[in-house]
């Protein structure tokens, strides 16, 4: 599902086939996210994360819902590699130490949903009065690998990543930043990776799979550094 | 082609045992040291904390297994984790001793951010693979390395990689493939 600004979610398609679709294509990884599972009280489907694992042949990071770290166990069993956390680590930041001593920290992303620098939680729905800025550095503390970074702002409007908010975090943290919300163009991309680790792609793939590998050839244009996926 | 995967309670190994099977071979994930005995090829992959990790081993008397089969020339596999584990020793959770299988010891990294995540070029070779480790190796066995970090060590029929092959996509597909026509 995807939304605008985290509003207005609808179907994109078979995560299966597109997960399996996105691999095959060049992405460098995969990200899941079960954007309701903490709205509605449940963990993320299992069967499912199995079933789009056993496709890739890619890195591949779970969230949603992940309140504990049997629920991080069970989706690393079911093949994930990575699993983030949100809302339950704004909660409880312990969390995030307790999966990261289980895990270690290669495998705990941090999920940070930010609107005008403050991190809301569930979903976007829920603000937490905290700057994006300090929770991320705090979550550094706590043992996170990743910051898993979006801008609600951003999100699904193709006009660009949130390059102020995403500048600030990745200068802040020494870990590893993922930008995400926003992306519309090649340029938009490009201009991501120069200030984060990696930018996350969702919107303007979903509507089109096949923009992927156009898209790379676009960013080596640009002269981003990609791997040759062939 | 029968693979033994180890499975001691350390992370995702499904998807090791996947990309084996992909490529034909008899893949199973294991705890048994008869198992890992007699396999064609082990592996040992791993992710997170090295104490607990060798604690797994040696519970499930995999440490053992894993030392008689590489004192016997058998091909063994050790994935990220299971590189570190190889060493004499790992400076992670104040000191652990390792399986001494590889001269040297796994050290925290200390340039870069850390973990080091993400795709990079191993040398010589020129592949690009995919890394997720905050502690890497410091062997006399390196064979290749990636960004100055020792990527590949060898010794033996044991063969380390700090890389994760099966999340490594094509070029991890064809260095797995090579792995099995080395048995």
């Amino acid at each position: 599902m995807k939304g605008v600004r985290f509003e207005g979610l609808r179907d994109v398609g078979d995560p299966v086939e597109l997960g399996a679709a996105y691999s095959d294509a060049g992405a460098d990884e995969l990200v899941y996210l079960d954007v309701k599972a903490t709205l509605d009280g449940r963990a993320a489907l299992l069967a499912l994360v199995a079933r789009i694992a056993d496709r890739l042949a890619i890195p591949f990071t779970v969230g949603g819902g992940v309140r504990s770290v049997a629920d991080a166990e069970a989706l690393l069993e079911a093949g994930a590699d990575k699993v983030s956390v949100n809302s339950a680590a704004l909660e409880r930041p312990q969390l995030v130490t307790e999966l990261a001593a289980r895990l270690g920290s290669q495998a705990v992303v941090v999920a940070v949903d930010a609107k005008d620098g403050f991190v809301r939680s569930r979903a976007g729905s829920s603000a937490t009065g905290r700057l994006a800025v300090d929770w991320a550095c705090e979550a550094e503390e706590h043992g996170a690998g990743e910051i898993l970074l979006t801008s609600i702002d951003a999100d699904g409007t193709r006009e660009g990543y949130d390059l102020e908010l995403t500048r600030a975090v990745a200068g802040a943290v020494s870990i590893p930043v993922i930008a995400s919300g926003g992306a519309g163009s090649a340029r938009d991309v490009a201009d991501a990776l120069d200030v984060a680790q990696a930018a996350l792609l969702a919107s303007i793939l979903h509507e089109n799979p096949a923009r992927l590998e156009s898209l790379r050839a676009e960013l080596l244009e640009l002269g981003v550094l990609l791997r040759d996926a062939a | 082609m029968n693979v033994a995967v180890c499975a001691y309670g350390a992370g995702n190994v499904r998807s090791v045992v996947t990309a084996f099977r992909r490529l034909g071979a008899d893949a199973a994930v294991t705890a048994s040291p008869a198992a890992v005995a007699a396999a064609d090829l082990a592996v040992l992959p791993g992710v997170g904390s090295a104490a607990a990790a060798m604690d797994g081993l040696r519970e499930r008397g995999l440490d053992y297994a894993l030392r008689e089969r590489v004192a016997a020339g058998r091909a063994t596999l050790g994935i990220c984790l299971g590189l570190q584990l190889a060493l004499e020793e790992s400076e992670e959770d104040g000191g652990v001793a390792g399986l001494g299988i590889l001269p040297g010891r796994a050290r925290r990294l200390r340039h870069g951010r850390v973990p080091r995540i993400g795709w990079a070029t191993i040398e010589p070779g020129g592949e690009t693979f995919y890394f997720a480790h905050s502690y890497a190796a410091e062997t006399s066995a390196v064979t290749a390395r990636s960004e100055g970090v020792v990527a590949v060590a060898e010794a033996g029929s044991f063969l380390g990689v700090q890389f994760h092959p099966e999340k490594s996509g094509a070029a991890g597909v064809r260095f797995l493939e090579r792995c099995l026509s080395r048995v």
